[in-house]
Parts: structure tokens; C-alpha cells; sequence
């Protein structure tokens, strides 16, 4: 299992899980907020819809649909 | 900045793309590069890091066992002004030289607006198996599955056998179609085989078929439940449930084509017997060329890396086997034809373009997609109207608009 | 069909001139070929700026960004009209020298502006780099999302009772004719050639050349920049010779998207990307804003700035033509001075009294090259 810390809360998921995924067990559906302030969430799955972007470790807009979890990450979605 | 030389250069690690560099490595210098971490494509996408499909590992093991030079995690953004193709990976920017280019860039869903499809929680059909594949936990989780094509039915089987409740199979082709679909199956054993087993084990879920999704809200109740409503045979139908997975089948990835020249028409990217396109030394293998399925896209990456590589001969002897399975992307592709009820689903305020909430009110006085995009802004954020596109091409008859490189969103020291 | 007036071009510049016309109780047609804004127009920067060139080139910008203050309020949301000012970087003393001398210029002529120290730079602009020796701030300068304003005054113009052809190119322009290519003659007392880079084509005679720059635009990144950045240098390389060039100039979207310019490129025909410029492009910016690297690109694009020998529009009555004026040659500054043409461009055909002088812009005037 690895941890990571998600919108400051710890949670443990197992290895190879994406960042969306994680996030989604962290208990958070709304990644992001669209340009009208609407909650979104991840749509496509493989990358080209840019609906889960999130910061992760300061970066911000990564989508996290297609990034490998690992130990130690900050994530934090939009509020 | 670095770069990597090859005398065949594959783009797409899928099924396509694998079965043209392993013909292809006979002959010549082949790099195959991919935009995952992992070989396999989105058909084979791996489960928590690790490919199941024994046929996919098979393919990868031979692939790692040749003099292959496979880069994952690369993102191909375009050409360059000196006939290279620019990749964006981890490392920075990846300068690619080729002498034959085999592209093998494969499909994503359509996606059809109808209002409350922005909400979270409701993804593509494929989305949300790859989201399982990625570690979401979907046990005990009720879904609706709900668009067109064959690809509901692997989804359902997929996510119940991870633990989902699946509601029903919303399928809005006719059920008549479906039956002759089915019926000309005969042809190809092993769909019939896979059909079979499949059907066993969703014998308990509903498959409605003239049936598609009108509309989804949150519910009322708990906060992260959706109540989806379902149009089946002129009636409404309200289901509650955790996700919906909603996807109406296939559209070819053809901008890595369209940027370098490529005819396309129709949407497909044109290609001659031997998966020649209309630029000489650029093959083109798999759903770009019509969606057509997993065998389509490995007999056609076959012939492509073949062909590339002046083994002309050998690629004939797959010709037939090629016709066979494009005729089953003919007999796939009309079967799950969309229907025309499907262009009213949404109202003068569902968003069409999700990047910058353009609402379908805003879009039907213009006719053409840049016009619309140059006055709405629709299709023009980072997803660079691949979801909207699609739509807009059903909905409104728009040709998609010129595609310019970067054909993905890259960081500027890249560039 | 007659009308008092055709216009060739839809883009920013015909639209002004059509608004200005149409305001003024003539009956309008605006001719464009391919679509609305869809030239020059589209792609270009949105900078409202006020500019030191030359005496003719300060009154025009000037006058015009007069106009856009006055228009703002009209302006719909969309059209992101946002007076964020812009600052002059200076990368070293010498070009601190030219901030004083600008500021002296500006604040003769009644236009707000203030030196920023190093300091105060940073301060003003947080992700350029240190070291920096300063910078002008002229604080009346805007951004406008170019295509919804040329949208906007298209709109205005049509309430005025202007009419709209679109998707026919003009291939002729006589005195009381404009003749389209699929051979209808729009009849008209008097035609305006506002076809941009176009425009010599119509009507020989003209020098205008096409100036070859590059764009990019990035994701969406709230207050990454405040004010529209623009190196000094930006002069000695904007109107230098003939030879290709580049210089650090930074805009912030309403959108939060950062909008980084700018390459000039003369002799270049097709509109492809050329990645040498680009990347000697992006190298300036990064060596003035190095968190520039990080943001994520959406899109490249490249246009055709119509540029004439001598930096100056040609605005007015074209020689021994009495029937035919010119609105065209706006070089890189098209977006500010939208509006000041199409207000002298009225004037001259309707014998109004202009409120700046109008002779500077004449076709007639014989330019040397530099």
C-alpha cells in the first residue's frame, strides 16, 4: 500500500493506482471547477478530456487520470 | 532535447501499434512510442500497473524481446519545421527521426451531451473501466450503462465482475438491428464465442435496447448518488444509481494524420491496401482507419509494419483476413449507428463544450466549428475540442477545424 | 441592392469603419471572404496600447484608445476589455535611459505613467526575474478579446442597417462596384478596402507587405501575469530591418490564459510553424519570466501583420480615385487603432472636420524605405 495526502488528508490505496482514482476513495467527486464554477470530475479516463485536473505537489492542472499514485504525493482538488 | 533516430518509427502502443513493430523489427529499426506507461492500449489497458489479457502480454514479451526501442509515458505533440515528430515525455522533449512513420493512434468514446452529463460521477463507458482499472473500487456501486456499440456490453461484464451492481445496458440501437448484427456474427467464431460468455454472465442484468439516457440529477437523498432517466419505447424510466457510464461508441484519433498532412475524409484516415495513407512514407494501422475492433487493428498494424519495411509479399497474405474484419467494422459501425433522437437530447443550456461551458443555445446560429470556435470559445481549451468535436460533427454537421500543433497540451519549454 | 458604402474585410478594422459609417446614417455592406475576424484579426494579441514611435503614431494609437475607453462600457463581458496597463521591462540601464525619456514623452502628452525600480517591478510583477533593472508602467493601456469586439461593432453596425456578405472574396474594386467571385457587382457610391494583408491586391499600389509572427497561449493561470509585458528591446526589434526577430511580450487573459508574443518574420509566405523562431521566441520570454517553462501550451498560431514601409496605416481617399479609401497597413497595432480609422475614414468621406489630422496616414504619401 502506498499513502498519499488528499486535500490534507491521509489515505493508503494500493499500488498502481492513478491519482483520480485515489482521490474519488478519498471520498472527493468534484476535481476541479469549470470556468462557470461548476463541479466536475474525470469523464474519458485515458487523458484527453482534462475534466480531473488537480495539483499535485504544487503543479498545478495535472491530470490525475493518468498519473500513477506514489508515496508521500500532495494532491489538492479545486474547492 | 533529445533524438532518437529509426527507420520505422510506431506511434501508439496498442494492439495496432505492437503487431506493426514486430513484423516491422525484422527488417529494419523500429521505436515504438507511446503516450501510457505501460504498453497495451486503451483495449489492454493495465489493472493497477499490471497487463491481464495473456495475448497482450504476449505481444508486449516479444516486442521487449526484440531490438524494439520502445518509449513509454511520450506524448507525440507534432511535427517539427525539419520533418521530425516532437514527443513530450517526463525527460523533456523527445526529437523523433524517421524514415517510415506507422501511425497508430486508435479511438476514444463519443461523448453526447444531454443534460446533467457534467456532473461528477457520470464518465464514459470505457472512462470508468479505466478509472477501475486504475484502483477505483466500484464493489457494491449501482451503474447505469448507457450509449451504443458492444463496447456497454464489455464495460457491464467488466464492472460486475469487479463487484457493481450494473442497473441496466441503455442501448439506444434498435433491437432489430442488434439481432442481424448478432446474426452475421457467424463469420467471426471468436465474437460469437466472447458475445456468448459475456451474455451468460450479465443474464441477470437488463439489456434494453431503443432505449437511451435522457437526462441525469443528483438525488435528492445521498449526496453522491445520480438519478438517471431513460427513454425506452417512448416511455421514461427513472434509475437511481453511484455512476453512470455513458459512452456512444467510437471515434477514430486522427489528429496526429490530419497535422502531417494525411487525407482524411469522412472522419477515417485514407489508406490504400497496403495501410499506405496519401503521404508515402506514413502508414496508418487500426481505428484511425474506421473503427473496426481488436482483430481489425492487429491484422492492419501487421500489414502496415510490413509494408513499411518492403515486405510487400508477406503483407498480401494478410489482405484477406483484413477485408473480413473490415467488413465487420462496416456491419459494427451501421448497426450502432446513432440515431436522430439523440440530437435533441440537449437544451439551450446544457454545456457542449466542457473546457469552456459553451451551452448548446449559444452554438446553433454559427455555421461552421470556427466560427463557433472563434466566437464561443467552444473547442477551444486544453482538450482541444476532442470531446466537443464529436458532438458538434452529430449534432450540428461540423466538420472538425483545422488541427495545428501542438495537438496536445505541452509544457512551453517543449515546445 | 445599392449601398452608400461597401467594405471590403471584416475584420476588426472594416468592422470599426463599418460601425463608425453606419453610426453616421450610411448604408453599409461589409464583403468578407473567408469569415468575421477571421484574418489578421484572429490572429492577433488584443493589446490597446499607446505608442512613441512617431508623432503620427502616438496621435492615432492615441486617439483610438480614447475610443476603446469610450466603447468600454458597451463592450459585453465577452469581449474581456480589461484595463490592466502595460509595463516597458528594462532589462539594464541603458534601457532605463529610454524609460525616462519615454515617461518624459508620455507625460507631455498628458498620458499617465510611472517609472518602476527594479523593486518595484518585481513587486508589480512577481514571476519576472530578478535583476531586472526596471520598467514604465502606462496605466491607461487595455486588453480586448479581439474577436468579440469586432463581433460587437459587426452587431452594431447591422442595428445601424448594415448588411453582411460573407463567404465571397472581392476580386475587383471600381469606382462604384465591387465585383465578387462568383461574379455578382455589389453596387455602391463608394468602397472601402479594409482587406488587411489583402488589401494590395485589390488595390496596386499600395506597399504593404506581410510581416510573419508566431502566438502562444497557454492553459489557464489566474494572475500569473497582471499587466501586458513588453521588453524595450521590443522597439529596436519590432522595427528594425528586414531581418527575422523576436522580443519578450507577455498578456494576461481575462481568461487567466497567458498570450506570449511575439516573432517578426519578413518573406515568409506560408503559415506554418517554424520552430527555430518559436524556440528563439520562448528563450526570450523564459530569460525574462522563467516560470514561463512550467505553463502548459493549448495552442501555437501564426498570422500576417499587413506592414507598410514607413510603420504608419494607410487611412483615407486613395489618388485620383474619388470613390476609393483605404483602411489597411496596420502593421501590429490593427487592434488599437480599429477605431480611430474608422472614425477618420468617416470623417474623410463625409467631409467632417477629423479630430486628429489625417494627412500623416495618407495612401498618397510617398514613403522611404528604411
Amino acid at each position: 500500500m502506498i499513502t498519499l495526502t488528499i486535500n490534507g488528508s491521509k489515505i493508503s490505496v494500493e499500488e498502481g493506482t492513478t491519482v483520480a482514482a485515489a482521490v474519488i476513495c478519498s471520498g472527493e467527486t468534484a476535481f476541479r471547477r469549470s470556468v462557470t464554477g461548476e463541479a466536475r470530475g474525470p469523464l474519458c479516463g485515458m487523458g484527453i478530456c482534462f475534466e480531473c485536473r488537480v495539483t499535485i505537489d504544487g503543479e498545478v492542472l495535472k491530470r490525475s487520470c493518468n498519473i500513477t499514485a506514489i508515496d508521500g504525493m500532495e494532491v489538492s482538488t479545486d474547492e | 532535447m533529445s533524438e532518437i533516430g529509426s527507420e520505422v518509427l510506431v506511434i501508439g502502443g496498442g494492439a495496432a501499434g505492437m503487431s506493426a513493430a514486430l513484423p516491422a523489427s525484422a527488417r529494419a529499426k523500429v521505436t515504438v512510442v507511446d503516450d501510457n506507461p505501460l504498453l497495451g492500449g486503451q483495449i489492454w489497458r493495465a489493472e493497477l500497473g499490471k497487463i491481464r489479457s495473456p495475448e497482450a502480454k504476449l505481444l508486449i514479451e516479444s516486442l521487449e524481446a526484440g531490438k524494439i526501442t520502445v518509449i513509454n509515458n511520450a506524448h507525440v505533440f507534432g511535427p517539427d519545421s525539419y520533418g521530425r515528430l516532437l514527443a513530450e515525455s517526463p525527460d523533456g522533449t523527445i526529437q523523433l527521426k524517421y524514415e517510415k512513420l506507422v501511425l497508430a493512434t486508435g479511438a476514444r468514446e463519443r461523448f453526447l451531451p444531454f443534460p446533467g452529463w457534467t456532473l461528477p460521477n457520470i464518465l464514459g463507458a470505457g472512462g470508468l473501466q479505466a478509472m477501475v482499472k486504475g484502483g477505483l473500487s466500484i464493489e457494491n456501486k449501482r451503474v447505469v450503462v448507457a450509449g451504443t456499440g458492444p463496447l456497454l456490453f464489455a464495460v457491464a461484464d467488466y464492472l460486475k465482475a469487479k463487484g457493481a451492481i450494473v442497473v441496466c445496458i441503455a442501448e439506444q440501437a434498435p433491437a432489430a438491428t442488434i439481432r442481424r448484427f448478432a446474426l452475421g456474427l457467424w463469420r467471426y467464431p471468436t465474437k460469437i464465442t466472447q458475445g456468448t460468455a459475456m451474455r451468460i454472465r450479465l443474464r441477470d442484468v437488463p439489456y434494453l435496447t431503443n432505449s437511451w439516457i435522457t437526462g441525469c440529477i443528483k438525488s435528492s437523498g445521498s449526496s453522491n448518488a445520480i438519478t438517471a432517466t431513460i427513454s425506452r419505447r417512448g416511455k421514461t424510466v427513472s434509475l437511481d444509481c453511484d455512476y453512470v457510464a455513458c459512452g456512444f461508441h467510437l471515434v477514430p484519433s486522427t489528429e496526429l494524420a490530419s497535422v502531417l498532412g494525411c487525407r482524411i475524409e469522412k472522419g477515417v484516415v485514407v489508406v490504400n491496401e497496403y495501410q499506405q495513407t496519401s503521404v508515402a512514407n506514413i502508414y496508418c494501422a487500426g481505428e484511425p482507419t474506421g473503427i473496426g475492433g481488436i482483430e481489425a487493428s492487429l491484422v492492419e498494424g501487421k500489414i502496415a509494419g510490413l509494408s513499411a519495411t518492403g515486405q510487400t509479399d508477406a503483407a498480401r497474405e494478410h489482405f484477406a483476413e483484413r477485408d473480413k474484419t473490415r467488413r465487420f467494422g462496416k456491419a459494427l459501425n451501421s448497426a450502432f449507428a446513432l440515431r436522430a433522437e439523440l440530437k435533441r437530447l440537449a437544451g439551450p443550456d446544457t454545456i457542449i463544450c466542457r473546457c469552456e461551458d459553451v451551452e448548446y443555445g449559444r452554438l446553433t446560429e454559427f455555421p461552421s466549428s470556427r466560427e463557433a470556435k472563434l466566437q464561443t470559445r467552444c473547442g477551444m481549451g486544453p482538450c482541444q475540442g476532442r470531446i466537443c468535436g464529436a458532438a458538434t460533427e452529430f449534432l450540428f454537421g461540423w466538420e472538425p477545424g483545422t488541427v495545428r500543433p501542438p495537438i496536445f497540451p505541452v509544457k512551453m519549454e517543449n515546445l | 441592392m445599392s449601398f452608400d458604402v461597401a467594405i471590403v474585410g471584416g475584420g476588426l478594422v472594416g468592422a470599426a469603419c463599418a460601425a463608425s459609417l453606419s453610426e453616421r446614417g450610411q448604408k453599409v455592406v461589409v464583403i468578407e471572404s473567408t469569415g468575421i475576424a477571421s484574418g489578421t484579426t484572429a490572429a492577433g494579441m488584443g493589446h490597446i496600447v499607446v505608442m512613441d514611435d512617431s508623432e503620427a503614431q502616438f496621435a492615432l494609437t492615441r486617439y483610438s484608445q480614447m475610443l476603446w475607453d469610450r466603447l468600454s462600457p458597451e463592450l459585453p463581458k465577452l469581449a474581456e476589455f480589461e484595463n490592466c496597463g502595460t509595463i516597458w521591462v528594462a532589462s539594464d540601464d541603458e534601457e532605463m535611459d529610454e524609460v525616462r525619456r519615454k515617461s518624459a514623452f508620455y507625460a507631455e502628452r498628458g498620458i499617465s505613467c510611472e517609472i518602476l525600480d527594479e523593486c518595484s517591478l518585481r513587486a508589480a510583477e512577481p514571476n519576472l526575474r530578478q535583476g531586472l533593472a526596471g520598467g514604465l508602467l502606462v496605466e491607461g493601456d487595455s486588453v480586448v478579446y479581439q474577436l468579440f469586439a469586432t463581433r460587437f461593432l459587426i452587431e452594431k453596425a447591422k442595428r445601424n442597417g448594415a448588411e453582411l456578405i460573407v463567404g465571397k472574396k472581392a476580386l475587383e474594386i471600381g469606382a462604384n462596384a465591387v465585383t465578387l467571385s462568383d461574379g455578382t457587382r455589389v453596387l455602391c457610391g463608394r468602397v472601402v478596402n479594409a482587406a488587411g494583408a489583402a488589401a494590395a491586391e485589390l488595390s496596386p499600389g499600395l506597399n504593404i507587405s506581410k510581416r510573419k509572427g508566431h502566438l502562444v497561449i497557454t492553459e489557464r493561470y489566474p494572475n500569473f501575469a497582471r499587466h501586458q509585458l513588453v521588453e524595450l528591446g521590443y522597439l529596436k526589434s519590432a522595427h528594425g530591418s528586414a531581418t527575422d526577430s523576436v522580443a519578450f511580450n507577455v498578456q494576461p487573459r481575462s481568461t487567466g490564459q497567458v498570450l506570449l508574443g511575439s516573432s517578426r518574420q519578413f518573406g515568409a509566405e506560408d503559415g506554418e510553424i517554424d520552430h527555430e523562431i518559436l524556440r528563439r521566441m520562448t528563450a526570450r520570454a523564459f530569460d525574462y519570466m522563467p516560470a514561463l517553462r512550467d505553463l502548459s501550451v493549448v495552442r501555437v498560431w501564426t498570422g500576417f501583420r499587413p506592414a507598410t514601409p514607413d510603420n504608419l496605416p494607410y487611412i483615407g481617399r486613395l489618388p485620383e480615385h474619388d470613390n476609393i479609401f483605404i483602411a489597411a497597413g496596420h502593421e501590429g497595432l490593427g487592434i488599437t487603432t480599429s477605431l480611430g480609422t474608422g472614425e477618420l475614414i468617416a470623417d474623410a468621406m463625409l467631409g467632417c472636420e477629423p479630430a486628429i489630422p489625417i494627412e500623416p496616414y495618407s495612401p498618397a504619401r510617398k514613403v522611404a524605405e528604411h
